[in-house]
């Protein structure tokens, strides 16, 4: 049926919805009187779900601007009066946050590119390969999703200790470096494409690789960036892993530095650690605000079936 | 592999190809680096930690066998019991909250209100942030001299608790960072639960003169079922594995109060070195968390096969 709708040669474009009253009907308040008094109540309450999950977040920026007078002030300013960057500075010193940086960017840069490697290869091996027992060995592939890394971290810690591999790049990286949901994702996403231009590719001599470079990629092109956002995300912000397995200050990732930058500050001085947390958390915020809609396609992909 | 080849010798033998061997041998390269990895670093340590938990050891000396001597220890020794409530307390609470208010949010941006897109990104931002640098966040907030909720506190015209020193106010204080971190993600599962109740449902109740209240309760309800469930199972999930925040803001104290199962795998094994200890809690914490994918896999099915 997904077939017969995507294998049609022109593509459809849906007509832009008229956004404002036609979603009405959906309303809680339709049929109801008194609908003015019903909308105020959902603004009061967008506004108190926004102060709830912003205010933390302000909270943080706000303060990472303060002297430290200004912090130890009460009751507490809404407001940095008078900005400074100086907890920035302090911060990028009191610890090697260029150590953590390079650490972090290159174990994600490694694990969300393995990831997204293993899982669009065996996702087309796993849709547009022979093999025999194929649909055994994708059973054998899924069940790790039932087996989360949290709960391995004592063997792997023995059998990277045994490679020799703590403190280092690949000790972290490997083992979180095979992917299960993202083949189960794209193994779906696949098998909407329509058949009839990867056949036109066989006939034109296409190999498999060249299919899947020139033709599947581009078409599963939103399925992959949702996942690689998901998994750069996920690995960015990995902590128990990294805490294991790296013991030396020039290993830690930023998630584990941010700890340290509290801990070795003895009293602390709030406004430094802020920075230190913006240091963390900017990136991923950035790329959530350009992608945003990647992101949340790809963690409700797996509850909603279509 | 074995299995592969004993079923190939086995079924009656056919020409195959050199086109279609050379299929095999393009899907075992793009196959076996992925089930390779995961044989070594995820079903191996699965049967290697069991075996662990058998014996005492501590990372460098030999290991010693001594059966079912670290079952025993844990389940009659009192600090096991004060664990495994915590994980409960914790996992519970977090699940109850994240479902509740979760859906009360994703009801609210349901509905045409101006700014509710902005409104859906700011709430979802958290789940994606470092639970440790959020964490610390909070840890500021939570200061009971120069912290955010003091502030609200002497408002109300007393004093904040000292959040992370005391037990009770500490397993709170976890609760709310992690149910704060994550209600994004709740929300974002129940609007789409939400959009994929069929319009004409709530249409026909209205021409029926069903009210508000029995809109949600015989349309929405019903139909947010499934969202409802796999929310509580990975909510659940989430729950077991959280980590980082309480690493960061209380590093499972004062005394117990926040040791979770979780947690107290870290601590046994990778600061008190107890190997086979810490391996017992990831026994019982991977039989608690394969019970319910267990569960959700089942119900999938369940719904997959009576729709």
């Amino acid at each position: 049926m997904a077939q017969a709708e995507v294998s049609q040669p022109v593509r459809v474009t849906t007509p832009a919805l008229p956004t404002t009253i036609s979603t009405e009907h959906g309303a809680i308040w339709a049929g109801q009187r008194n609908v003015w008094l019903w909308r105020l109540a959902g603004y009061l309450g967008m506004m108190l779900s926004l102060l709830l999950i912003g205010l933390p977040v302000y909270w943080m920026i706000s303060n990472a601007f303060k002297l430290s007078q200004e912090i130890y002030h009460l009751p507490p300013t809404l407001y940095p009066h008078s900005p400074t960057l100086q907890n920035f500075v302090n911060a990028w010193h009191a610890v090697p946050f260029d150590r953590y940086y390079v650490n972090t960017i290159i174990t994600t840069f490694f694990g969300s590119g393995f990831e997204v490697l293993f899982g669009v290869t065996s996702a087309y091996a796993f849709v547009f390969l022979r093999f025999p027992k194929r649909e055994w060995l994708f059973l054998i592939l899924l069940a790790a999703l039932m087996v989360p890394g949290q709960i391995t971290i004592l063997p792997n810690y023995v059998t990277i200790g045994l490679l020799g591999w703590i403190n280092t790049y690949q000790g972290i990286v490997l083992p979180g470096a095979s992917v299960a949901y993202g083949t189960f994702l794209l193994r779906q996403y696949y098998k909407t494409l329509p058949i009839d231009i990867l056949d036109a590719a066989k006939v034109d001599g296409a190999g498999h690789l060249r299919t899947l470079v020139a033709i599947v990629l581009p078409l599963a092109k939103p399925a992959i960036v949702s996942f690689g956002l998901l998994s750069i995300v996920a690995k960015w912000n990995d902590y128990l892993w990294p805490l294991v397995i790296t013991t030396t200050k020039d290993m830690r990732v930023l998630p584990i530095g941010i700890r340290w930058l509290m801990v070795e500050e003895g009293t602390i001085e709030w406004g430094n650690v802020m920075a230190g947390a913006i240091f963390v958390v900017i990136p991923v915020l950035l790329v959530f605000l350009y992608a945003q809609r990647y992101i949340v396609d790809g963690i409700t992909a797996g509850a909603v079936k279509g | 592999m074995a299995v592969l080849r004993t079923q190939q010798s086995s079924s009656p033998r056919r020409a195959v190809s050199p086109a279609e061997r050379q299929e095999w041998l393009l899907f075992l390269l793009l196959v076996v680096p992925n089930l390779l990895l995961f044989t070594i670093f995820t079903y191996w340590p699965l049967l290697y930690n069991g075996y662990l938990s058998f014996v005492r050891w501590d990372f460098l000396g030999p290991k010693i066998w001594v059966g079912f001597d670290n079952y025993r220890y844990l389940f009659t020794s009192s600090t096991f019991g004060t664990i495994l409530w915590n994980t409960v307390l914790f996992t519970a609470a977090s699940v109850a909250l994240l479902l509740g208010l979760g859906l009360a949010i994703a009801m609210l941006l349901n509905q045409p209100l101006r700014g509710r897109n902005s409104v859906r990104a700011i709430v979802f931002s958290p789940v994606m942030l470092s639970g440790a640098a959020i964490g610390i966040v909070w840890m500021y907030i939570f200061d009971p001299r120069y912290g955010l909720l003091d502030f609200f506190f002497r408002a109300l015209g007393t004093k904040s608790p000292n959040w992370l020193l005391e037990p009770a106010w500490a397993m709170a204080a976890v609760i709310i960072v992690h149910v704060w971190k994550n209600i994004g993600y709740a929300v974002v599962i129940y609007l789409a639960g939400l959009q994929a109740i069929p319009r004409q449902l709530y249409e026909a109740a209205l021409v029926d003169g069903a009210n508000a209240y029995a809109r949600f309760r015989y349309v929405t309800l019903p139909g947010l079922s499934p969202v409802l469930f796999f929310l509580m199972v990975t909510t659940v999930l989430a729950g077991f594995q959280s980590f980082d925040i309480i690493h960061v803001m209380t590093e499972g104290g004062p005394v117990h109060a926040t040791t979770t199962l979780i947690f107290y795998m870290y601590e046994e094994g990778f600061n008190a070195t107890n190997v086979g200890r810490a391996a017992v809690a990831a026994v019982v914490l991977f039989a608690a968390m394969l019970l319910f994918t267990l569960v959700q896999m089942r119900y999938n099915e369940r719904n997959v096969n009576y729709q």
